[in-house]
Order: structure tokens, then sequence, then C-alpha cells
């Protein structure tokens, strides 16, 4: 009983139908791994999925399905299936290797799908002898079976292709160990006997406990080495599942340079760091270049270039009051990247991270111009493959940028991201800033419009007139005085626009355009929305021309007419003022000097089952070819004595070039025992 | 005992080659000889390694497969023209009518387009009104077009260096460049099988897949301009890229003309058109012809990837999304392979089987690059 389960067992492991089962669903099975980002973040997918399903996948082991228990489980049955099958067919391909079927019997071979007759008029030893050299010569190898009343000759080539079976699936067996030693299985193991745990990854590599650290004798991992330029590290980081796990290496690595090249277009061209190994245990060191796709092996672990980041520059910024009320002086900051900095204000708290900054930032400007239709259309295409200069795109560098976050007393944070030049953009300049509520959003940018000498100051000095309540009855006595002269019988149109332009201010200040729009839509019919909003649009525009002149006046700069640079300018102003309402924070920081520092990430791994799957991999491909292309042929030639000859063909593959094959064999050998007509035949005794 | 029988004088293959045979041969050697002494300065050992593995390689295709000589004839002599007309300069490709209407890369590909586009009617002519003769313009048309395209990726390789040496380099590197590629992979097997099963029949059916890509191919140009040249980012800066690129796309041509022939099984099967299309007999050896050599360069190509990915990124195989639909498309004509040849089904389901292959390997191509991130950057859409 228990013999013939565990035999069952066995059929059921080996048989193809249970391996193909397992190709197919390690098939679907891998799907969900390129679906779901795997590796992120948990906020990430907490975001993502929602609190009902986030922990559901996570069980699921969903955010990394390549490591999952039960993928992994999948991987050892293929492995196993895979292996029995190898065990199963060994003995009956070896034995169709080794024998020649010299025993077939006349009826079986009469049963073949190819079998023929063969001319029997030539003499028995004759006929054999005849198609003993044809074989020979036709590359197979024979067996003479004398029988009673006759000879067999069995012959076969091809029986490579069955070696071509072990091959190839020896080869998947060797492929998955391998991968299954160079995977997180080994790290598993270590941390499911207890001795290791994860830590989370914000914190100073000192106080990572014990616990946490694997040894330089872990013999498989991958984990990125994170070095700034100047310093050194001998610590590589391994994030498994939401932590990280610190690994020595036995040597350390210090970053002497790192270095981006760029192509014209701005497309990066080169990422290379020059770097200092120097062992722990001898003390020696020496200097190399590791670039993308030239990676360094030393003592068993390999270096790649895997990324780069910021490595701490130093950014000097000035704090812009966003806030109504009376200007205050720009607040100077300095930090570096990763710091954290207080913003502490009667008005405000908060705390400032800076995360990121790129020197380079490469866009592609411009609008495009019209494309041409028809035939036109089509010779632009003519040519060579060259971009086309008068495409009205191009790429270009538009200067540093840098990252930050500010986070409020309750925690909640935004992120912004500021350029420190202006971007052109249809012919004029703006400061650019982008801001965002959560990772998974775009940054939705403000544009500040920058004045004749490049700088925001004038708009940051409109800015801080406008929205102070303190001056709206100012500015709207000078729009009034402006529109009207300052005749005293204007008096009361004045003192109505006074107080149109003041409230109209007044609305602006609390969500720009929107209260405005709103306010229009509540009090004017509709057929006169448009001219209203007209007026609006005058009187605001109006409000902003007295405020930049009213602080030209103040810094003692001298008056200056409407142009259409000016009233473009004005246009763009107004546009960032309503704009700036949604922009959440209390200041404008703006990048006005660096100290870049790069830092260089490099991947090392230690991957002792590369070798496996290397040699496997060579095997696979002798095998699948020796499989598919070796054909295994077995011809039978059946002479007898009494004559009625018989020439029979098999093949384990059915296709048509079997046909063609037998119908070659069978014709030549025909041609071969057929007695020839002009005497020329060996032994003319044959012809009667 | 004598033995001199016509039968038994197993020719042996050196004998059995014509004039043509050696004259093709003694060029390729001088061909790669003037290379290797002309530029062999620029060349480092992996480039004469490779160069001198193509002429046997290609010496053998041309002595098995014999239009291909002409065909290679036809491309060097145009690439070489292209080249010369171009004196170095790039600006001449609007200058030189050769050029500017022929042989500069992107009018060689909008002629291979064109051509292509011609062939397809022109097999389904033949097909539909039994007309031989519009089979055979079928097949010149696409030996033409097959020509001009492949001239044009030479032609556009060269090109590349003229924008600047630093620039330059092989023509599969983006998604237009590798769409051309596969047009062309496609066409020469199928041209491949038709001289080997002496039928033009099946063409109609092949060219539907390849006019598919040609149509993308223009849409993608005309509309996102992605026929423009541009630099390589340094991920794909390895020699790695030269073959496994290629080799790919061995693997991609063939499944794609499998499962086109697997259409036509499925339509015979249900009585159209089965009196014009060949035995379905025929049309399944073509597919199983068109599927193993797939699965075998497939094969190599993903190992010759994860030797790459080794070098670029680190290790060998990291389930990338890329990597992962490569095993998925592999294991499935895994499977296929199997059913076909150890359990001898046959018919309907295998036809279905490669037409869904098709699809898988589709995603793979290019809805990988179009709906999930990964480290395989080299064409968004
Ligand atoms: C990832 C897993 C596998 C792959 C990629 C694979 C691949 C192949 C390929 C390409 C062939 C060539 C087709 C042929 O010549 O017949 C083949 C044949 C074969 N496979 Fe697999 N195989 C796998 C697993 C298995 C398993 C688990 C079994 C056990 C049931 C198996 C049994 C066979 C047999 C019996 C043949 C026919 C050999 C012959 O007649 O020459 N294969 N395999």
């Amino acid at each position: 009983m228990q013999r013939s389960t565990s035999k069952a067992l066995f059929e059921l492991l080996s048989s193809m139908r249970f391996a193909i089962s397992l190709l197919t669903i390690l098939a679907i099975a891998s799907v969900i791994g390129t679906v779901i980002k795997q590796n992120e973040p948990f906020n990430a997918y907490l975001n993502q999925f929602g609190p009902f399903w986030f922990p559901v996948f996570e069980k699921l082991g969903l955010y990394s399905v390549y490591n999952a228990g039960w993928f992994l489980v999948i991987l050892a049955f293929l492995v196993l299936s895979t292996s029995l099958c190898i065990v199963r067919q060994t003995a009956p391909m070896l034995r169709e290797m080794r024998s020649f079927r010299e025993h077939a019997r006349e009826v079986s071979l009469r049963q073949f799908a190819h079998q023929a007759e063969l001319p029997d008029a030539l003499p028995f030893a004759d006929r054999q002898a005849r198609v003993a050299a044809y074989l020979t010569h036709a590359g197979f190898k024979a067996r003479t079976s004398e029988r009673a009343d006759g000879v067999l000759l069995a012959a076969k080539q091809g029986s490579a292709s069955r070696a071509g079976y072990f091959l190839a699936h020896g080869a998947i067996v060797l492929i998955c160990i391998g991968g299954l030693l160079d995977g997180n299985l080994p790290l598993k193991i270590q941390m499911w006997l207890g001795s290791k745990q994860t830590t989370t990854g914000n914190q100073l590599i000192a106080d990572i406990p014990e616990s946490a650290r694997l040894g330089v004798n872990n013999w498989s991992y991958r984990g990125n080495l994170f070095i700034p330029e100047g310093r050194s590290a001998n610590v590589a980081v391994l994030s498994v599942n939401d932590g990280i796990l610190l690994q020595e290496v036995p040597f350390t690595v210090s970053l002497k340079k790192f270095h981006i090249d760029h192509y014209e277009n701005g497309m990066p061209k080169r990422f290379a760091s020059d770097i200092i190994v120097t062992d722990d245990l001898t003390g020696e060191s020496f200097e190399h270049t590791i670039e993308v796709n030239h990676p360094l092996e030393y003592r068993g672990v390999t270096m790649y270039q895997a990324s780069f980041e910021d490595g701490g520059s130093t950014l000097r910024l000035a704090g812009r009051n966003m806030l109504h009320g009376p200007a205050a002086a720009p607040l100077e900051l300095e930090g570096q990247v990763g710091e954290t900095l207080r913003l502490n204000h009667p008005k405000f708290s908060y705390a400032l991270e800076l995360t990121g900054f790129t020197v380079f930032n490469v866009e592609e400007m411009g609008e495009g111009v019209e494309s041409a239709t028809g035939m036109a259309r089509l010779r632009e295409h003519l040519g060579s493959g060259a971009a086309r200069q008068d495409s009205g795109r191009e790429m270009r560098n538009v200067g540093p940028s840098f990252t930050f976050k500010l986070r409020d007393e309750a925690g909640q944070a935004r992120e912004f991201q500021n350029y420190m030049l202006p971007i052109q953009q249809g012919g004029r300049w703006y400061l650019y800033t982008g801001m965002r509520e959560s990772q998974s959003e775009a940054f939705r940018y403000l544009r500040l419009p920058v004045d004749e000498d490049g700088q925001i100051d004038t708009w940051f000095a409109i800015h801080n007139l406008i929205f102070d309540p303190a001056r709206r009855e100012e500015l709207a006595r000078r729009v009034a005085t402006a529109s009207f002269g300052d005749a005293p019988a204007a008096a009361p149109m004045r003192e109505r626009l006074v107080e149109t332009a003041s409230n109209t201010l007044a609305m602006f200040g609390e969500r720009g355009y929107e209260t405005v729009g709103r306010f229009i839509e509540a009090s004017v019919p509709e057929a006169e929305r448009e001219r209203a909003a007209d007026v609006f649009v005058k009187i605001l525009q109006g409000l902003v021309w007295e405020a930049w002149m009213s602080a030209r006046e103040r810094a003692g700069m001298e008056p200056i007419t409407i142009n259409e640079d000016r009233a473009a300018f004005l246009r763009d102003t107004l546009a960032a003022l309503s704009d700036s309402l949604f922009y959440e924070s209390p200041l404008y920081l703006q990048l006005t000097g660096y100290d870049h520092l790069q830092a260089t990430v490099l991947q090392v791994t230690r991957s002792p089952g590369k070798p496996l799957v290397y040699l496997g991999s060579l095997l696979l491909v002798l095998g699948v070819f020796a499989m598919l292309y070796i054909r295994e042929r077995r011809l039978f030639v059946l002479l007898k004595h009494e004559g009625g000859d018989l020439v029979a063909m098999s093949s384990n593959r059915k296709a048509i070039d079997v046909d063609e094959t037998f119908e070659r064999h069978a014709g030549a050998l025909r041609d071969l025992l057929t007695p020839s007509q002009d005497g020329a035949a060996p032994d003319q005794t044959a012809t009667r | 005992m004598e033995l001199a029988h016509p039968s038994l004088t197993r020719t042996h293959w050196l004998r059995d080659r014509d004039l043509f045979d050696w004259l093709y041969a003694v060029a390729l050697v001088i061909g790669a000889g003037l290379a290797l002494a002309k530029y062999g300065a620029f060349m480092d050992v992996y480039d004469d390694i490779v160069l001198i593995i193509h002429v046997p390689a290609l010496v053998a295709i041309g002595w098995y497969w014999k239009p291909f000589r002409g065909f290679l004839a036809a491309v060097a002599v145009l690439s070489l023209f292209s080249i010369w007309l171009y004196q170095g300069d790039l600006a001449r490709a609007e200058q030189v009518f050769f050029l500017k209407y022929l042989i500069s890369s992107q009018t060689a590909i909008m002629w291979m387009s064109a051509l292509y586009f011609m062939a397809t009617g022109a097999y389904w002519l033949g097909l539909l009104a039994r007309s031989e003769f519009g089979e055979k313009t079928g097949s010149t048309l696409l030996w033409i077009g097959t020509v001009m395209g492949t001239t044009g990726l030479f032609a556009r390789w060269y090109e590349s260096y003229l924008l600047g040496p630093e620039i330059g380099h092989i023509p599969i590197s983006n998604l237009y460049e590798v769409f051309v590629l596969f047009s062309l992979m496609t066409a020469l097997l199928y041209l491949y099988y038709e001289l080997r099963y002496d039928t033009r029949r099946m063409g109609a059916f092949v060219m539907l897949v390849i006019s598919a890509a040609v149509a993308f191919l223009l849409w993608y140009s005309f509309s996102r301009g992605a026929h423009e040249i541009q630099p390589l980012i340094p991920a794909l800066q390895s020699y790695w890229m030269k073959v496994h690129v290629p080799t790919n796309f061995v693997g991609y041509g063939a499944f794609a003309l499998a499962a086109m022939i697997g259409v036509a099984v499925l339509l015979v099967e249900r009585g159209i058109l089965a009196s014009r299309l060949p035995p379905v007999k025929v049309m399944e050896d073509v597919m199983y012809k068109a599927i193993a050599i797939g699965f075998a360069f497939f094969t190599i190509a993903t190992i010759l990837g994860a030797l790459w990915a080794a070098e670029a990124w680190g290790t060998y195989w990291q389930w990338d999304p890329k990597e992962t639909w490569a095993l998925i498309v592999w294991l499935n004509y895994a499977a296929w392979l199997h059913m076909r040849l150890t359990k001898g089904l046959r018919g309907a389901i295998l036809a279905w089987w490669a037409v869904i292959g098709l699809a898988v390997t589709t995603f793979a191509f290019i809805g990988v690059n179009m709906f999930l991130s990964g480290l395989h950057s080299y064409g968004n859409l």
C-alpha cells in the first residue's frame, strides 16, 4: 500500500502534465510581481491599496513576490519535478541511445509509417555489402543481426539528441539551484533561525544593533554602499521587507570624485566613481574607476555603479515672505541636504527638511513648430536619421533645483521643488516652484515672473503691497487718481472707484481670481458677466501697476511708463499673485548659492551561485540545440535470402522532413540494388 | 568489390559549391580583411572576434540558403554607396539626390515600408486570385524591401557616427530601431521558409504582422519623431547590447511568423481559404520549425541578457518586469514544444497557443515598456 502511494506520487511529480502545469503556474505567478511594483516602501503600498487590502497583500508576500515563501515552493517543485523526470527518463533514454533494435520483427517493420520494398535481384551477399556500405556512407551506425530467413541491418544516427535532453533538463535544475543560492533564501534562513532582525532605516550606523548586522562571512548578499565624495564606507545596506540590515564588506571604499558627463543635448553620457579600495585585512589599497557596465570585483565581492545621490551639498537660501501683512526682510538660511532646519517665527513653526539637490536639470523646451502636411510632411522624414534642427524643440539644461519638505507641528508634510534660475516659457522668464501633498502626485508649479533685471524682487515688492490690508486704501486711491485725475469735479467718481477697487482687492486677497469669479457669478446677470470680468481685471491690473509704481517710489527709482513688455509682466504678476494664494508655505525659499557634494551608490553583491547558473546556461543552450536540431533516425534494412526485401525508417519526431529523408534513403537504396542495364553491374549472373 | 555507384559517392559539401558560392565566400573574406586592415585600430578585441565570426556564419547561411548571397551583396553595395555619397558630411543627405530619395537611412526605411505594404497587397492578391504572378511579385517586393530596410539600418549606423564619434552606435538601441529590425527579421525568416517549403501562399498572412509593425513604425516616427538618432544612455553602452538585441529579435520574428501561420491553420480548419492555403500538415510543420528556431534563439538571448544584467546592474537576474516577461514567454514556448513533441499534440489547440503566444510576446516586447516601469528604459512611448 505504502509503496504504491509513493510510486503514484513519483509518477505524478515526474509527469509531463505536472511539469506543464507548474510552468503555467510559474508564469502566472511571475506576472503579479510585474504589475505590483516590488520592494517599495510600505507607506506607498498603504496609500495604493488602502488599509483593508494592504495587510492582506503583505501576508501574501505580494510586495516581494519573488522572495515569497509560496513562490519559492513553486520553484522548488519545478526543480523536484524536473529532477524526478530526469531520474525517470534516464534508464529508458540510455537504453534507447545504446540499442539498435536489431531484433525488430518483420511484422512490426511492415507496420512502420515509413517502409518500402527493395529490389532483390542482386545476389544476397552483394546486396548486404552494398547496403552496409551505403549506411556507413550516409552517416549511420549499423548492426547486423542474422536471422533464419536473412539478415537485418539495423542502423541509427543522431542519438546525441537524447543527450540533449539530459543537458537541457539538468541545466534547468542547476540554474534554479544557483538562483536559489543567490536569492535571499540564505538570508531568510538566517532570519528564521532567529539570530537576525531588520531595523529601521533612519538611524545612525553606529546605533544599529548587532542583531541587524551581517558579518563579512555571509556568503550571499546584495546591498548598497552609499559614499559621499571625500568619505568612505565599509558597510552596505540591505533592504529587506520594510527594514534594513547592515552588511559588512571586507574592505573600505572611499569616493574621491563622482562624475556625470552629458552629451550636448543634455542626455547623460557617463556615470563614474573614482574610488580607493583599502583591504581591511592587509591594509593594501588601490585606485579604480567604476562605471556603468564596468564593474569591479574584489575579494569575491562585485561592485557596480548603481546610482548616485546628493552627498550633503550645502545650500544657501533666502526665505521670502509669502504671508499677508507688512513686508519682512528675507530670511537667510544655510543647510545641508539631508539636514532638518527649524523655521520658528511668531506666525508659524515648521521643520524644513532639505531632501535633494540637482545641479543639472535637462528639460525639453519650446512648444515645437507646426508640422507640415502631405508630401511636405513625408519629405521631412526623408534623409538622414539626424534630429531636425528646426523642430522648435530642444533639450536645455535649466540649471540647479532643490527639493525640500515643510513639516508642520502636526507632522503633516508638503514637498516642494524650487529651481534656482529663471526658465523661459513663451518668450518670458519665470522662477518655478513646485508643490505637492504626497509622493504619488505630480508637482503643481507656481511661476513667479522675473523683472527687467532678471530678479524676483519686483514681484515680491508688489506682493507685499497688494496683500497688505493696511495698504488697500492707498492703492485704491492711486488707481482712482490715475483714472480720473485729481480735479475736484471728479471726486464722486473717484470715491466710487476707490470703494470698488479696495473691495476688489479685499476679495482678491482671499482666494484670488476664484473669489472674484464667484462674486461675479453671484451678483451679475449672466449676459453681462464677461464685461464685468473685464472691468475687474482692469481694476486689478491698475492696482498692481500702482503697487509697482509705489514700490519704485519707495526704493527711490525713476517712474516708468507702460509698454508691451511691462503689460505682459503685469499680467504674469497678477496671475502669479492669484496662484500664490494656493501656495501652502509662509515662505518662498530662493536658492542663492550652493556647494555641491555628490555621493555614489555602489551595489555590492556576492553571488556564489553565479558559476552554477552560468554553467547551467551553457548546458541549456547546448541541450536545446541538440534536442531540436539533432534528428534521431533509425533505418532498418531487411534482406532475405528468398527476396522480398524491405527498408523501414523510424524517428522520434513526426515532421515532414522525416518523409523526405525516408524517400531519399529508400530511393538511393533502390538505385543501388537495381542491377544496371548497361552491363556494368558487378555480377552479371544476377540478371536473368 | 566495386562500389562506385552514384548513390554511394557521398557528395562532399565542399565539392557541391558553385562559382557564386565561392565568389560570395571570397568577397566576405576580403571584406572582413579590408575592414580589419583599415579600421582595426578603432576596434577592440571583441569587435575583431565578432567580425571574424561573421565570416563563416554568413558563408554558411549563404551556402545553405542561396538567395541570401544576392541579398547580402545588394545590401553591401547599397550601403557602401550610401557611405561613399555622404563623404563624411551629414548635410549631404539633403543635397545629394540618391541620398535624399533613395539610400539615406530614413529614405531607405520609408522605401522599405512602402515596399512591404505593396508586397502585402501582392501576396493577398496572389492568394485570393490564385495568381502565381501576384505571389511572385509579392516575393520580389519583399526581397527588395528587405534590402532597402537593411541598407537603411547600415546607413543609420554610419550617420550616427557623423553626428559625432561619441554619439555613434549600432542602430538597435531604441524602440524605433528595433521595430525596423523586427520587420526585417520576420521577413527574412519568412523568405527562407517560402523557399524551403516551396510555397508562397503563407506570405499573405505573415505579411499582416510585418505590415502592422511597419504601420506602428510610421506612426511612431511621424507623430513622435522617434526616428531621430539619440545618443546612448550609459546603461546601453555595452558590447552585450550588440549581441543580445539581434538574438532576441530572431526569437520575436520567429514567434510572430509562427502565430500568423497559426491564424492560417485556424482558418483552414474552419474551411476558410482551405483550397488556397497549403495543407495543414505543411503549415503546422512551418509553425513548429519557426517556434523551434525562435525558442533556441530566445534562450540564447535571455542568457545573454542575464550576462549583460550581471555587468550593468550587478545581478544576472532581478525580476525586473522585462526579464520576468521574457521568462514567461520562454516558459510558454517550452510548454508548447513539450505539447507538440512529447505529447504529439497537433491542430487547433497548438495553433491557438501560438497565436496567444504572440500576444504574450508582444506584451513582453512593447507592453512592458508602455505599462510597467523597470530598468529597461530604452523605449517609452
Ligand atoms: C522549466 C522547465 C522545462 C523546460 C524549459 C523544458 C524544455 C524542454 C525543451 C525545449 C524540450 C525540447 C522539446 C523536445 O525536443 O522534445 C524538452 C523536451 C522534453 N522535456 Fe522538458 N523542459 C522542462 C521541464 C520538463 C519536465 C519537468 C519534464 C518531466 C516531465 C520534462 C520532460 C521532457 C521530455 C520527456 C522531453 C522530450 C525529450 C526527447 O524526447 O528528446 N521537461 N523540454
